[in-house]
């Protein structure tokens, strides 16, 4: 998506966060999404959802756990029947890196990533952005590749596992941000910095946490560790972001996170719950992102696609 | 049997020192004379096929290919697959024992080799090294040569263990076969929950997608030489499947240096394509070895071009298409190569790199039957097999996987323009395929 496609995507959703919810109601009065989940989600799936009633659009829930999924339907049959029953896009939430495309090839629907495997959530990384340009750039409308100038965001952790982190690498540099990658080894392989322009693997914690922002936490992916070992007190010792470390620091940076949280294994419980946290704020901004990403995806039919 | 001659065409038959005008006479499956243009002297009755303007040359050996009978008929038969290699000018191709159930007994090598199969050219059965390949008991070697297996692998479960690897070389060179190895370390692209799909580099952290890095196919190869270098005082012989990293290529190189009968084949699509090649998820791009960088790619070629490599195997390995139409973990590994393999070798090494025809055609059917130790094979001497593929050298066409004689269409080469295009391919002294301009 270009830069002038980003911004008004963000201007739409703070626009659409605004509108009178009866008129807002009839942007997608009655069209059909399906939100097709092959993993848990409580902040993504609710706020798509919510996203779409708000436009006035009917949605219908496929979890992989209550449906023919189970009897070993394949990603493929499962669109064609969502396509049959009326869905004009599907929201695809799916543990394979690039599912979203294998869907969209067998349906030729729209289809909007929730989250593929350890690949990309890219609504996450634009409500991230709405959450850092609120706090750092407040009233600033156009984007351009300078929005972000001198900008640094940190994002610590299971970096290897997580598609929220891609999805930041890869957008937040092209605002002009850098990006310091940081976490041990095994969960952050050097390879990582030549991901893109404008990512920088910095291993120690406190030195990246001096030259920050913005500081992402994420979850330690367990659920995709396939039999690592990881030593966990360690980790807490290295990355874990606490009050003292923040205070010593980073006084004023934001804390996000995209959540779950796991209190006090990344993240103490005092700096979650604390001033600097932007975690619940995050959250709503999910919904005003998912508004306007759905309203892109079924109104302008020649663009259609993933967001 | 009806005589054959072949008229007119240049002959290139690199293992006799021909590359002049001759024509041919084929009679009872084999080659009964060679004479200058015009000068058979026992012709009558034959039946003519003018090679005029075309090649004449050995017909092709594919040392790696899947035919998938028994077990998975709906991706590929015997008859099919070996109907796709006539195609591509092959006129035998040996078949890797990972079938269903694992070819591990003489009861299914024989099978595999029975005219019920319906088999369009010869198909020699590689024999898989341990009990249905799980890498712990021997097979009975000597039964399975004399059942008709050209050589032991246990391809895509490669053997771990280093006593069971050694036994495996060492038996295999009593009974005078090769042994050919999956060089994969496999504790280092299976973890808990599945198996890695691409190479490791930055496209597949990019992607998202979990990955096998290039030492674990280095690894395994300096283990099997160190294997092969215990064993060195025996007939040992060990060939590398599908080289696809530069680290493996640089050991079988030294390893010969050192005297040892190390040697190896490398895919087209090694030798063609990258990791980059994946692109968005494409599984007609996902195969094991993987797709691999552009240095492990330039040195397949610089192998190739210094005669490090000793054979072009195609690794032709059918699946259905729903088998493919599947998240990109969840696909299975391999993609067909048969009716490409010729096209490709002569755009791209020949044309581009300037391999001399002879050269490129050598690794495509001298030198593997040399590997195989296939008597009588990858020449066209007289007494030969009549084992003979007649293309057109400079014809360019573009491949349709649509069209493919195989059962499956998983090739990442649909579109690609190809060089050389087969007129006929002769097996034994019978047309297994014509496609006369």
């Amino acid at each position: 998506m270009s830069l002038d496609g980003l911004s008004h995507l963000l201007a739409r959703a703070t626009a659409l966060e605004n509108e009178d919810p009866l008129l807002r109601n009839r942007i997608l009065a009655k069209r059909r999404v399906a939100l097709l989940f092959y993993e848990s989600s409580t902040r993504t799936r609710t706020s798509f959802e919510l996203a779409a009633k708000g436009l006035g659009a009917d949605t219908t829930l496929v979890s992989s756990l209550s449906s023919s999924i189970e009897k070993g339907e394949s990603l493929k049959d499962t669109g064609l029947t969502l396509k049959a029953l009326g869905a004009e896009a599907i929201i695809l939430r799916h543990n394979s890196s690039g599912a979203p495309w294998l869907l969209e090839e067998a349906t030729r629907l729209p289809v909007l990533n929730a989250g593929d495997g350890m690949h990309e959530h890219p609504t996450q990384a634009l409500l991230d952005l709405r959450t850092i340009l609120a706090h750092l750039r407040p009233g600033a409308e156009a984007l351009s590749a300078g929005t972000l100038d001198g900008v640094t965001v940190t994002i610590v952790g299971d970096i290897l596992h997580s598609r929220v982190a891609r999805s930041n690498m890869m957008l937040l540099p092209r605002l002009g941000a850098r990006v310091l990658l940081c976490g041990p080894r095994e969960l952050l392989p050097d390879l990582a910095a030549n991901a893109g322009p404008g990512i920088t693997v910095e291993r120690d914690f406190d030195v990246a946490l001096g030259q920050s922002q913005v500081v992402m936490m994420l979850r330690i992916q367990a659920e995709r560790l396939a039999g690592q070992q990881l030593d966990l007190e360690e980790y807490k010792a290295g990355y874990q972001l606490t009050g003292p470390r923040l205070a010593a620091h980073v006084p004023t940076a934001v804390v996000l996170h995209p959540g779950p949280i796991i209190r006090g294994m990344e993240i103490t419980a005092g700096v979650a719950d604390g001033p600097q946290s932007a975690i619940l704020e995050q959250v709503r901004n999910g919904v005003a992102i998912r508004m306007a990403v759905l309203e892109r995806a079924l109104t302008a039919s020649e663009q259609g696609g993933r967001a | 049997m009806t005589a054959l001659v072949i008229r007119g065409g240049h002959l290139i038959d690199p293992a006799a020192g021909v590359d002049a005008l001759k024509d041919l006479l084929l009679k009872d499956g084999r080659v009964a004379e060679i004479a200058a243009p015009g000068k058979l002297k026992q012709t009558e009755g034959a039946e003519v096929l003018d090679a005029t303007g075309l090649t004449v040359a050995p017909g092709l050996i594919d040392m790696h290919v899947h035919l998938r009978e028994p077990g998975q008929g709906y991706k590929e038969t015997i008859a099919t697959g070996t109907a796709a290699a006539a195609a591509g000018g092959f006129t035998a191709v040996t078949a890797m024992p990972n079938t269903l159930p694992v070819n591990d007994s003489p009861e299914i090598t024989r099978w595999m080799q029975a005219p019920e199969r319906g088999a369009a050219i010869r198909v020699f059965p590689v024999a898989a090294a341990t009990r249905g390949s799980k890498g712990e008991a021997i097979n009975d070697f000597a039964a399975l040569k004399s059942a008709g297996a050209v050589a032991i692998s246990d391809d895509g479960c490669p053997i771990l263990k280093d006593s069971i690897m050694r036994e495996t070389l060492a038996a295999a060179a009593r009974v005078g076969l090769s042994v050919i190895q999956h060089a994969e370390d496999t504790r280092l692209t299976h973890f808990t929950g599945g198996r890695a799909s691409m190479n490791l580099g930055p496209t597949s952290f990019r992607l998202g997608l979990r990955a096998m890095p290039p030492e674990a196919e280095s690894g395994m190869v300096e283990r099997d030489i160190r294997l092969v270098t215990e064993l060195r005082d025996t007939h040992v012989h060990l060939h590398v499947a599908h080289t696809s990293t530069a680290a493996a290529l640089a050991a079988v190189h030294q390893a010969r240096r050192n005297g040892l009968r190390v040697t190896c084949e490398v895919a087209p699509h090694h030798f063609l394509l990258t990791e980059e090649h994946v692109g968005l998820y494409n599984t007609n791009a996902k195969m094991n070895p993987p797709l691999r960088s552009a240095a492990d790619r330039d040195a397949m070629i610089a192998g190739i071009l210094d005669g490090v490599v000793d054979a072009i195997a195609t690794d032709h390995a059918p699946h259905a298409v729903h088998e493919k139409e599947v998240e990109f973990e969840n696909a299975p590994n391999g993609i067909t190569g048969l009716e490409t393999a010729l096209g490709l070798s002569l755009r791209w090494l020949h044309k581009k790199w300037k391999m001399p025809l002879g050269r490129v055609l050598s690794l495509l059917s001298a030198q593997p039957a040399a590997l195989l130790n296939l008597k009588g094979r990858g020449t066209l001497a007289v007494g030969s097999f009549a084992d003979v593929v007649v293309f057109d050298p400079k014809a360019e066409w573009t491949y349709n996987a649509r069209e493919t004689k195989s059962k499956s269409r998983n090739t990442p080469f649909d579109g690609w323009t190809m060089q050389g295009k087969v007129r006929w391919t002769i097996s034994e002294g019978r047309i297994a395929y014509s496609n006369p301009a």
